[in-house]
């Protein structure tokens, strides 16, 4: 029997980046993926492949409108099977470079479906059918999570999809429409709305994005809706029939009043995540998930001595950076070091045009904990660099503390914001005041800029707007 | 490995400065060999070497501020030293992976110089702040604009604020810049402590000396047999002061806010004076104890203090101070408070004067007695029979034999 330091159940961004601090700390470790392939969802039916997509689509979009602004024309052809082509060719370099990373720091990366046989074992059964059991002194659970279902829209990857299913549409749809105007809906509606679909969010709350900063999602509804996409907000979806040419969604108003019906030939049903704890055997040690599925943890430890929980299985938001965060912390914790994570400073990113990124607390939030704040604000058609690139659209918000400036929460909406945020965690982590922002000299010109002015903005000296 | 641990450093002593290094990393050391020599407000104090070995690692330079349970460096127990310094430390056995999650480690010493946010150094620059008086609440220490503001604010609200230092002047060709040690750094706050808290004055009287001289003359001899030290003229003061102390306890309490607290105890500090400064460790229950015991008291404590090896208990609360300039050859000083203590007595050189005495001048070894005393607590007639009382007694030692 193979014995091992620790043993991660799940090969996706939490599990892969724990066997390789396991790996890199000395430890000896074994992570047991059931997916042919490593990175889990994110890299193999996630964020890589929706990048893949949303950068392809964007370019293609511009050829087809703005190059004509810039002097060039052209008229874009597209070639949806290479575009997809190119999609799997880079997911499949990154998730090899998961099994290089595995074997420079002497992972056995372990093929088949993990499940916990009671306190210190994993027993893994292959393709095969075939049952390898590994004894372990710790086992952390890394299983992710999956699309979350909604009662009368059967998901059959054909017409109904989820976002698996949406990152490898045969066709671009005459019409796709989206259940959830979170992050993934969005995206992917994104995706194909560029291409040439109509594409139709139906939302059960009245705004989008939900957990976003009010003023922000605000902002990005008008984006998208000039892009073309309609949204139908308030709206409670009943039912989906399907048929082998489309589907037929019928929703109602939540407040009340009569149902209406869309024709569609894809749905896209995006209405968030939910823990995949499936078959785990966690029952084996005595866990038992809570009502939504999430298994309760302490700094990362279970109720069963020796088995750890890290990412989407856990509670806090869904993403591939705070599992990646939890795992390195949850490693160094289990071998006797001071693992830790920082959870006020998680930002969030939608990859849109215009994106949105965000992080610390929303304006609301700040309202709900009675904290005195102050607001810096700048447009990014103030900024040299969005202006001649036409990408105007969009501000940046700085909220910081009405006595000490300690930023609070940092808010973008506009061209390449998803990088740009990192500066802001950077800042909030050595608790940076807006006024160490404001003085900090930035390059010129860049969007980073506006970041800048909306820094100073706070206390009310921006210069350029 | 074996960590070098700051030792606690006594009640409320938080900190601490390394003062010296005895050993270089890669120097062979053995068990209780004085590694590292620590200064804190009040006294010096020596960390042996936990375990015999190599210095492997240096992790608290000179002129750190460390607080106890910072490791100041570690030994690589049982190695034999290296012909370089600093030798490669042998591999870190591979961790064993553990069920329990070890305690975080202890914080890291703070950098010497502080680090400031760019807008706490505006700040900082603005107001004329010190940056290393300002306490940093960031990541490992770094002061934030929250705690420059703070800062601000906690000198705007203090009543008898101290005037930010103006930024250091330039050095010319035949000076030298120093830094003050922390014993006179404290030295200087607390004396000036006292001059702004108290309201100080000083009473004046003088006493013939004849009597003790004569006692000791006779008996310096046979005390020494019996006791093993020599009689001197402390103890005599002490036992006076003690006794006048009972006369007038105003002179032995204190002012807490708007009450007085009146002690009991008669614990003398006497002020000694090192090579690093003046100290002023703690004679304590003097009024129980004999001329004998007090000089042997006062002999070992000065003993611990010139070797630097008073500890936090020496120094710490005494009710009465005594401090003898005499002996550096002072004839007349005004001394300042030993807070919160009321009192303090300076002794001085024994002169030979000529005095009147029952209508004819002769010469008597005299000397100058001082009383310094806070006019809150004390007020002229409790000064100035106190100071009576200490010249009765020493100029009739009898006096103290029947407690009158």
């Amino acid at each position: 029997m193979a014995q091992y330091d620790v043993v991660i159940i799940g090969g996706g961004p939490g599990g892969y980046n724990a066997a390789i601090r396991a790996g890199q700390l000395g430890l000896k470790a074994a992570c047991v993926e059931s997916r042919g392939t490593l990175g889990g969802t994110c890299l193999n039916v996630g964020c890589m492949p929706s990048k893949a997509l949303l950068h392809a689509s964007e370019l293609f979009s511009a050829a087809g409108s703005e190059f004509a602004t810039l002097g060039i024309e052209v008229a874009p052809k597209l070639n949806l099977p290479q575009m997809m082509k190119q999609k799997d060719d880079s997911v499949g370099q990154l998730t090899k470079g998961i099994e290089f990373l595995f074997k420079k720091n002497k992972v056995d990366w372990v093929k088949g479906h993990g499940r916990i046989a009671g306190a210190g074992k994993v027993e893994v059964t292959g393709a095969d059918g075939q049952v390898t059991t590994l004894e372990a002194k710790n086992i952390v659970v890394a299983t992710g999570s999956e699309p979350s279902s909604l009662p009368g829209v059967e998901v059959d990857q054909k017409r109904i999809v989820d976002s698996t299913g949406a990152l490898a549409l045969p066709e671009v749809p005459g019409h796709l429409v989206v259940i959830g105007a979170g992050i993934i809906g969005l995206e992917l509606g994104s995706v194909w709305r560029r291409l040439g679909a109509k594409v139709t969010v139906v939302e059960y709350l009245d705004r989008i994005t939900p957990g976003v900063d009010a003023e922000v999602a605000k902002a990005f509804q008008r984006a998208l809706t000039k892009q073309g996409v309609e949204f139908k907000l308030g709206a409670k979806v009943t039912g989906a029939k399907a048929s082998k040419k489309g589907v037929a969604l019928t929703f109602e108003p939540v407040k009340g009043g009569d149902a209406e019906t869309l024709e569609a030939d894809y749905v896209l049903l995006a209405i968030g995540r939910r823990p995949f704890t499936n078959d785990l055997g966690l029952d084996t040690v005595g866990i038992t998930p809570d009502k939504r599925g999430f298994i309760e943890t302490d700094h990362w430890k279970t109720s069963a001595p020796g088995v750890w929980a890290i990412g989407d299985v856990t509670h806090g938001p869904m993403l591939a950076h705070k599992a990646e965060e939890e795992a390195v912390a949850c490693i160094e914790t289990l071998a006797g070091k001071a693992g830790h994570v920082n959870y006020g400073i998680i930002p969030g990113v939608i990859y849109t045009a215009p994106e949105v990124a965000w992080v610390g607390k929303t304006e609301e939030e700040l309202k709900a904990e009675g904290r005195a704040y102050k607001v810096g604000k700048f447009p990014f058609i103030a900024n040299s660099r969005a202006k001649i690139n036409h990408e105007t659209e969009g501000f940046a918000k700085v909220l910081a503390d009405a006595a000490t400036d300690e930023i609070l929460g940092a808010h973008l909406i506009g061209p390449s914001v998803s990088e740009m945020i990192g500066e802001f965690c950077v800042a909030m982590e050595f608790r940076a005041a807006s006024e160490d922002v404001a003085r900090t000299c930035h390059p010129h010109p860049t969007r980073s800029e506006a970041l800048r002015q909306a820094a100073m903005g706070v206390e009310g000296w921006t210069m350029q707007a | 490995m074996a960590d070098i641990m700051t030792p606690a450093l006594g009640e409320s002593v938080t900190e601490a400065t390394v003062a010296r290094w005895a050993k270089q990393a890669g120097e062979a050391v053995r068990k209780d060999e004085i590694l590292v020599e620590l200064e804190t407000d009040k006294v010096s104090l020596e960390v042996a070497a936990p375990a015999d070995g190599v210095l492997a690692e240096i992790s608290a330079e000179e002129g750190a501020t460390v607080e106890p349970g910072t490791v100041l460096g570690k030994i690589t127990e049982g190695a034999a030293a290296a012909a370089t310094p600093a030798p490669k430390a042998a591999e870190a056995p591979k961790p064993a992976p553990k069920a329990e999650p070890a305690p975080a480690p202890a914080k890291a010493a703070p950098a010497a110089a502080p680090v400031l946010a760019p807008s706490a150094q505006r700040i900082a620059a603005e107001n004329r702040l010190d940056p290393a008086a300002i306490p940093g609440t960031g990541k490992d220490g770094r002061v934030t604009k929250g705690d420059a503001l703070a800062a601000l604010e906690a000198r705007a609200s203090a009543p008898a604020a101290t005037p930010a230092p103006a930024a250091p002047r330039e050095i010319h060709a035949r000076e030298e810049r120093v830094r003050m040690t922390r014993l006179r750094q404290t030295i200087a706050r607390r004396l000036k402590e006292a001059q702004n808290s108290a309201a100080m004055l000083t009473t004046f009287n003088e006493v013939d000396m004849s009597a003790v001289m004569a006692l000791r003359n006779e008996y310096k001899d046979v005390f020494e047999k019996r006791h093993g030290v020599k009689l001197g003229f402390m103890s005599f003061f002490v036992k006076a002061v003690v006794h006048a102390l009972k006369q007038v306890p105003d002179v032995n309490a204190e002012i807490d806010g708007t009450d007085v607290i009146y002690k009991n105890h008669y614990d003398i500090s006497v002020a000694v004076g090192t090579e690093k400064g003046l100290v002023t460790p703690v004679v304590r229950d003097a009024d129980a104890m004999s001329l004998a015991d007090i000089e042997k008291e006062i002999g070992a404590l000065g003993r611990k203090a010139r070797d630097g090896q008073l500890s936090m208990d020496d120094l710490q609360g005494g009710t009465f101070t005594i401090s003898n300039g005499g002996i550096y050859g002072s004839l007349m000083s005004t001394p300042i408070l030993n807070p919160p203590q009321s009192g303090i007595l300076g002794m001085h050189k024994i002169q030979e004067r000529p005095m009147a005495v029952g209508g004819q001048i002769v010469v008597r070894p005299m000397m100058y007695l001082a009383l310094s005393y806070d006019h809150r607590i004390v007020d002229g007639k409790g000064a100035v029979t106190f100071l009576v009382h200490v010249k009765d007694a020493i100029e009739d030692p009898q006096r103290l034999l029947l407690d009158i």
